[in-house]
């Protein structure tokens, strides 16, 4: 075989997998041995159909591989990347920013790219990574210090890189990108260290930015004058957890994060928008067409990050386009993704920041953060957070991971800016251990417990509620079979009848999870995959 | 020279780290060894060691040093009053930088055996007559069937790439290993070698161009091809060209 042949037929492969890339992930739905995006679909559903692995049979799962990190992680260093598969390839990021591309079936390796984030980098809440997106033969991937950078999916090499923030104001990218048409969408994360936030496009082709929305309004922006005073230029408004698409609408719906500083709102008088928003913006152009606030003026770290779920319901008799949310700040909301409109809010957990919502979804606030601190539910890391949930198309119920009868002593202090400083303004103490996971639980049951919970997205009504003793970083995936995967902290994973919450299987991987499940197939055999630990671990039906 | 010749004469003049540390330097050391050199000390030093006057890592002779003991320390540790910096370094990882530094001086002390080289000239021989890009890859350009280029000059010394051109047999590192298989139907398979096990051989297929697992059972017959796919330009260019060619690869210094 000479070179030249082996050149005009790698260009042809080429050509071929490159022909309907974007095609590919907005049909995901009707290729489920795939997983090509974050959420699995560009709805954000995370919801498998394929149907292989069943309530009768899911007890007869078996451990198919597992791929370990190369080194110990450090203690924050929590494994929250989802994996993508496509075509039996298997493409994970091992925090920081180390991806592994290996045989989905096998678990064996075929490439490595360790990115070396700079020194500068200053992650709130641990090295981590929330995975890759995939553009024909291209994966995108956020790094810890500011930086989208775009790898060839077949070797791993570095095509380019951009610069979204410099690591040293605190700007870091830890959101797996969003790809929508020809364009990677992606924001920096940097809420607790002032930085001024933004949603942007880039050119998967080049990675040039191709538009960019303020999440905090720069003057004369609409929504400006919600900020006092010069509060808005470290606003934080940070991307960091995944949004969806709906490719009829052209609509892309993104969660905004927290107000900086976190802990203390008088700095910033005003509802501080779009901080703790869902918005929808025109996938083109990045022009916002709604907005909606979940926690004006917030002073409890409630980023709104949370996955936007897009349903087509018939909600109270009538068909709507839905986007679905349960909250940080407590609240499981049903807002119509055409216009906005609130439809429907009611808490999940015991929430005491808010006495209820008003007739539009604005709280009715009877909690605040003060000098003195005080005691408000949900704590500091909320009711649910990044830990992704799920939708079943054929229950018709949300699938939330949730932290129950939580509670944070919030307490606000005056507290200057200064370039590259923790700038939250207060602080927060918890009844559970917040952000590290530990291999040993040791407190009242009753203070503070995990769940995983079923919502009528008709109600607000909680079907029902898997209880763990530890609470849950983990996120869920739903079947079209009736099944619901799920972790938590304690180390087991979980196969939960989607109708009644009923265990139908469990093992020990012994190490919490903090990232969501993927349901995959090669060569005609399922797979469930999800990571734990320090390691990725794979399960599928014990061959016949 | 062969590979093997070349690991055994590392291995030989390693021994005294390998005698300490209960274990041998493989060529997975060595590359490990080359790659923290590349990334941290050519900065300085340059990828052929001889950029600081006076200091010719290349050579095997080391003033400070007498032996590997202490060449070890002085990666670690640093000169002090001297702008050498301690590392950061594991003894395990000084030791593969020291074992690399040993190979250098047996790998030919990075000395080229051609003319002075034009970079300008060798751009246009890689891109045009040459035909490197038709299994090369250089930023944007070319396929990736073979090694990729891109940034080959913080990787490689001038002398191993001048090697590489007039005698590709020479020494084929581990990451460039091509695998010939037949398949139980008769297709003939063909791609670079990335991972093996007992029962399967990982591949960057070079018909495809796309990540391939190979079952070992579902073959007719297999091999690790012990020759380059690489035709030796030796004769195909004169030695200016090949002078040339060397100075655009060892100008490439970006990662993309």
């Amino acid at each position: 075989m000479n070179a030249r042949f082996l050149l005009l037929t790698a260009l042809a492969a080429a050509a071929a997998s490159a022909q309907t890339p974007f095609e590919r992930i907005a049909n995901a739905a009707k290729d489920p041995q795939n997983w090509l995006t974050y959420s699995g679909r560009l709805d954000g559903q995370r919801y498998s159909t394929l149907a292989q692995i069943t309530p009768a049979n899911v007890k007869d799962l078996e451990l198919k591989w597992v791929l370990q990190t190369r080194a110990p992680a450090e203690p924050n260093s929590k494994y929250e990347a989802t994996s993508l598969v496509r075509d039996g390839i298997l493409y994970t990021v091992q925090p920081p920013n180390v991806v592994v591309a290996l045989d989905a079936a096998s678990g064996r390796i075929f490439w490595t790219y360790a990115y070396d984030p700079s020194r500068e980098s200053r992650p709130c809440c641990g090295r981590v990574n929330r995975g890759l997106a995939l553009l024909g033969n291209t994966l995108f991937m956020g790094t810890l210090d500011g930086n989208l950078i775009a790898l060839d999916a077949r070797d791993g090499h570095l095509m380019w890189s951009t610069r979204l923030g410099r690591p040293e104001e605190g700007y870091s990218v830890t959101v797996a990108p969003l790809v929508v048409k020809d364009k990677v969408i992606a924001g920096p994360a940097g809420g607790e260290f002032g930085i001024n936030g933004y949603l942007a496009a880039y050119s998967a082709e080049t990675g040039k930015e191709v538009w960019k929305f303020h999440t905090i309004p720069q003057p004369g922006e609409p929504g400006h004058d919600t900020w006092g005073g010069d509060s808005w230029k470290h606003g934080g408004g940070s991307i960091w957890t995944t949004g969806s698409y709906d490719p009829e609408l052209n609509l892309i719906y993104w969660g905004v994060g927290n107000a900086g500083p976190d802990w203390n709102g008088d700095p910033r008088p005003g509802d501080n928008l779009y901080t703790s928003s869902l918005i929808a913006l025109d996938a083109d152009t990045g022009k916002l067409k709604w907005y909606f606030q979940f926690t004006p003026h917030d002073e409890f770290d409630f980023d709104a990050t949370q996955v936007p779920v897009l349903a087509d319901l018939t909600w109270h008799g009538k068909p709507r386009k839905v986007v679905m949310t349960a909250n940080r700040n407590g609240f499981f909301y049903v807002l119509d993704r055409v216009t906005g409109e609130f439809l429907l809010g009611k808490s999940f957990a015991k929430v005491t920041w808010a006495s209820g919502l008003d007739e539009k979804g604005r709280p009715i606030r009877t909690g605040h953060s003060t000098a003195e601190g005080s005691i408000v539910y949900p704590e500091n890391q909320g009711a649910t957070n990044w830990y992704n949930p799920a939708f079943s198309p054929r229950t018709g119920l949300m699938y939330v991971p949730c932290w129950m009868d939580t509670w944070s002593v919030y307490t606000s202090r005056l507290e200057p800016y200064q370039e590259g400083n923790w700038y939250s303004g207060g602080g927060a103490t918890h009844n559970i251990p917040a952000l590290r996971p530990g291999p040993v639980t040791r407190r009242l049951p009753e203070t503070a417990w995990g769940a995983i919970q079923a919502l009528d997205p008709e109600t607000g009504d909680v079907k029902w509620q898997f209880k763990m003793t530890d609470v849950t970083d983990s996120g869920v995936l739903a079947t079209a079979t009736d099944i619901v995967f799920a972790g938590g902290r304690e180390g087991y994973f979980y196969a939960l009848d989607a109708r009644t919450g009923a265990v139908l299987w469990k093992t020990m991987l012994g190490g919490a999870m903090s990232a969501g499940p993927t349901a995959y197939a090669v060569d005609g055999k399922e797979y469930i995959s999800i990571p734990a630990g320090n390691a990725v671990f794979t399960f599928g039906l014990r061959d016949e | 020279m062969d590979f093997t010749k070349v690991v055994l004469a590392s291995l030989l003049i390693a021994s005294p780290i390998a005698a300490q540390e209960g274990h041998g330097v493989s060529p997975a050391d060595l590359e490990r060894g080359m790659q923290i050199f590349l990334n941290n000390c050519a900065g300085c030093h340059g990828p052929d060691g001889d950029l600081i006057s006076g200091v010719a890592l290349y050579s095997g002779r080391f003033r400070r040093a007498q032996g590997d003991n202490e060449l070890r320390r002085i990666v670690q540790n640093g000169i002090a009053g001297t702008p050498m910096p301690p590392g950061n370094y594991t003894d395990e990882q000084a030791g593969m930088i020291v074992a690399y530094l040993r190979s250098m001086a047996a790998t030919g002390g990075g000395k080229l055996t051609g003319p002075p080289g034009n970079a300008e000239s060798g751009k246009a021989i890689v891109e045009g007559r040459g035909q490197c890009l038709e299994c090369h890859r250089i930023g944007r350009q070319g396929t990736i069937t073979g090694p990729d280029l891109t940034g080959i000059g913080r990787m490689r010394r001038a002398v191993d790439l001048e090697k590489s051109l007039v005698d590709p047999d020479a020494e084929i590192r581990p990451d460039n290993l091509t695998v010939r298989a037949v398949a139980a139907d008769g297709t003939p398979i063909t791609g670079r070698l990335l991972n093996m096990d007992t029962y399967s051989i990982q591949i960057l297929d070079a018909r495809s161009a796309s990540l391939r697992t190979l079952k070992k059972d579902e073959l007719r017959d297999y091999e690790v091809m012990k020759k380059s796919p690489m035709p030796s330009y030796r004769g195909k260019l004169s030695e200016q060209e090949i002078s040339d060619v060397v100075s655009y690869l060892v100008s490439l210094k970006e990662q993309m």
